[in-house]
Formats: C-alpha cells, structure tokens, sequence
C-alpha cells in the first residue's frame, strides 16, 4: 500500500474575474519528496502554490494536506496552515521584532507554547539555518540571504509535513543566492517535502525528485529533472527551457 | 509715558497678572480636564473605528466612512453650539463643558480614525500573508504584526492633528465654560485691560509645548533599528 501522499491537490482551477488563471491542476507530493515547478511569468506557478495553503482560494478543486482538507469549512484553517510552511519572494518578515521574534510569534500565538519553549525551539530553527548568533538582529539590519533564511526558519520552527517556496531568492543579490539554497538542500536532506517556484535551475537539476513545467494555468509536462531538462517531450517546453539555458 | 511703556502697561501689567493669575490657573485646570479627555476618548475611538474598518464589513464602512466625513467636513465650532443648544439636554449641569468634550472627541475620532486607517492600509500585503500562512488569526495578525508597524507610521500625523484639535478647548469660552479663555476673556472685560490674555498665551504654550515634545520623543522612541 503506498503511503497517504503529504500534498494531494486535484482539479485546481483559479479565476481572477474574467482571468483563468489555474485551469485544473493536479499537484501530488509524496513524503520526502521535492517538486520543482518551472514556467514563464504567469504561468500560475505561485497562485498554485498559494492555494495550497489557501493563501488564494481556489475557485474549484480539492486540497488535502497531511490528510486534512484545506478547503473544508470546518477545518480549523489557522491549525492547518501550521503543517504548511511558507517562503516568499520579498521574505515578509516582520520589521519590528528581532529574527527570534519572527520566528517565535507563531508558536507562542499559534502553536500555544510558553516564552521559554517558543524561544528554544526559535533558537535552534535560527541554528538550523545558520543564524544561531543573529537571534537579537531587527531584518534591518541583515542581508537579503539572511533575511530569507530567517524566514525559512520562522516557517520550519513549526514543524510542518510541506514546505512551499515562492521564488525565494529571486529578490537576492547574486552572491546570497547560495546560502539560500544550501538552506534549502540541508532541509531537503533532512526529508522535508516541498514545493519549490524558481528559476534555479540548477538546483533543480541536483536537488528535484521531478520538474513540472506549467504554461498558461496548466501543467504541460512533469518528469525527472533530467527528462525535462535533457528531452523535453513538449514543443512549449522545450522552447521554454531553451530560453532559459541561453542565458 | 513712552510707547514702550505703554505697551508694557497694556499687555504686561504687573498688577492686573497678579489679579487674575488665580482665575487663569482655575481656567487652565480645566483646560486640561477637556484636554485630556478628548485627547484620551478621541484617539480610542478613533482606533476601535480604524479596526472595526479593517474587518472590511461592507455596510458597516459605510456607516464609519459616513460618520467620520461628517465630523472632518463639520467646523468644531459648529459641533460645539449645535450639541450645546441643539440637544435637548441643555439643563444638564456642566452642559457647556460636555459639549465642548464629545464634539472634540468625535472630531479627533474621526480624523484619528483616517490617520489609523491609513497606517493599516499602508502595511504592505505581504506582512499580512506571512503570518497568516504561519496560522495566525486575522485578529492576531493585525494586533501583533500589522498595528505595531501601523502605529509607528500614524505618530507623527497623529500628533500634530491631536495637537490641533485639542488646541479647540479654547472653542469651550463660546459655551461659558471656564478654561483659560473663557477666565482670561472675562477677565479683560473686569478690568479693561488684556494682559490676561496675555497670560492665557503663555498658559497655552506651557499646555501644548509639552505635548509638541511628547510626540517627539515617541517618534524616535517607536523607530526600530533599519
């Protein structure tokens, strides 16, 4: 019997009033497994991604996380949103509180842990991504790359089955790039499934269990990174990867 | 007498000072008690306004939006003698002083209430996204992520508007209440001479710098370190 998939997402279809953005979409993840998806600006990448944790509500389909339906008016949507982490392109985090506070908020408020609790679990998140000694830092005062992986740690400290990621280090500095993904490869290492919007390409190659290429609100082809990347069976894919590879 | 003199003995007599300083002390004392209380009911109102707002409940913005053009669009002046002579209630005790009280209140409210507004709008989306994807609850968003950086924003606005609108006190000599224009106008009027409305000057300037000041200090006391 194969184990419960961590993300199964089927029949997903967004629209923006008269804009489809996401025209029925299946996104399964299975446990430990990491999914790269890859396509031209509005493409529906990050709307896919967002409606993973409802961030966006889709307008139909269905969205288990971890066996819990995300879209069922009875789940308790806040709890639910623990089991999914998040990473966005701009960082997000929160100008007034130090890097632990960051990352501390949702435990205390969310997952209901005392100070002390929240501070230790808060710390060893920021350990785990290289910022053990950053703790007391405002985002202010930290680089890009650091900023981002403060964010990743506010998202693993609460433990979630799915990390999602939205084109984390795009907004970066060319030379922060790396410490980003090496973040993101430690995690990936330590089994956590995740979804991952970039155009890292070569992260994808070394690091993706499978690429999907999504066009126009569709997924047009999925496969290992070296069939997309190598032999792309689609023409739209193909053309897309030759474009990126010229550069 | 030289020009210079009669100058002194017109806007700085010594003798009519010491008369009246205890009237415009007494004036002052309540000066401060409308001050204090506009300022404190007005600036509360206002933010439960803001925050209601932020519930995005169609119908009821309309009612806020409503509400607080009309107290921004009305002159205080106006507020103050339509509520002293309007409403029914004119034989309440103290009525003048009331009046002055809730129509300052409701101006601060509603301007407080745009200023705040504004500060919550202008936190970008994103704030909002980060922490709710981390399971926080709209309420707990806005209060430990949003409102804080949202504060922050609406000081320095904030404080000059305060600023203004409690300066309106002065407004409350209209309705015989006795804060330090209405003490210092009857004053002149006894003893034909104005240097108690020079002292009421000097009264405002040593009741306001303070608060000039005080918004100062919580600008640069609420600016984190970038």
């Amino acid at each position: 019997m194969a184990a419960r998939p961590v993300v199964e997402a089927r029949g997903i279809h967004k629209h923006f009033g008269a804009h489809h953005v996401l025209k029925g979409v299946d996104l399964v993840l299975a446990e430990r497994e990491l999914a790269f998806v890859i396509g031209p600006s509005g493409s529906g990448k990050s709307t896919l991604l967002r409606c993973l944790n409802r961030l966006e509500e889709p307008s139909s389909g269905s969205v288990m996380v971890d066996g819990v339906d995300m879209l069922d008016a009875r789940t308790d949507l806040n709890h639910a949103r623990q089991r999914v982490g998040m990473v966005f392109q701009s960082f997000n985090l929160y100008p007034h509180m130090t890097a632990l506070g960051n990352v501390t908020l949702a435990l205390r408020k969310v997952a209901g842990k005392s100070s002390a609790e929240a501070d230790a679990l808060g710390q060893s998140a920021l350990a785990r991504v290289g910022l053990a000694d950053r703790a007391g830092h405002t985002p202010g005062q930290l680089s890009g790359g650091q900023q981002q992986r403060v964010a990743i740690a506010r998202a693993i400290a609460l433990e979630p089955r799915v990390m999602l990621f939205d084109e984390p280090t795009s907004a970066l500095d060319p030379e922060l790039v790396g410490s980003v993904l090496a973040v993101m490869r430690d995690l990936r290492q330590s089994g956590m499934a995740m979804v991952v919007v970039s155009h890292e390409m070569g992260f994808a190659r070394n690091a993706a269990d499978r690429v999907l290429f999504m066009d126009q609100g569709l997924i047009v082809e999925e496969g290992t990174p070296a069939q997309i990347f190598e032999s792309p069976a689609q023409e739209r894919t193909r053309a897309f990867i030759g474009q990126i590879q010229k550069h | 007498m030289t020009n210079w003199d009669r100058f002194l003995e017109t806007f700085f007599n010594a003798k009519m000072m010491a008369r009246y300083l205890p009237d415009i002390l007494q004036g002052a004392l309540v000066t401060i008690q409308i001050a204090g209380l506009v300022i404190v009911c007005g600036l509360l109102l206002g933010l439960a306004l803001a925050l209601l707002r932020s519930i995005g409940l169609r119908p009821l913005n309309l009612l806020i939006v409503f509400v607080v053009d009309l107290f921004r669009a009305l002159p205080p002046l106006v507020i103050i003698v339509f509520i002293y002579f309007g409403l029914p209630a004119s034989g309440v005790k103290n009525w003048g002083f009331i009046a002055t009280w809730l129509s300052l209140t409701f101006v601060l409210m509603a301007f407080s209430e745009e200023i705040f507004w504004a500060g919550i709008t202008s936190i970008p989306k994103g704030q909002w996204e980060a922490a709710r994807s981390t399971g926080l609850s709209f309420g707990q968003t806005l209060i430990n992520v949003v409102l804080p950086q949202a504060l922050r924003l609406t000081i320095p606005p904030l404080t000059n508007r305060t600023i203004a609108i409690t300066k309106g006190t002065a407004l409350a000599s209209v309705v015989a209440v006795g804060e330090i224009l209405g003490m210092a106008s009857s004053a002149v009027s006894n003893s034909y001479n104005p240097s108690p409305l020079t002292m009421a000057a000097i009264g405002y300037l040593i009741l306001f710098l303070p608060l000039v000041v005080l918004g100062r200090w919580l600008e640069t006391r609420m600016a984190w370190k970038r």
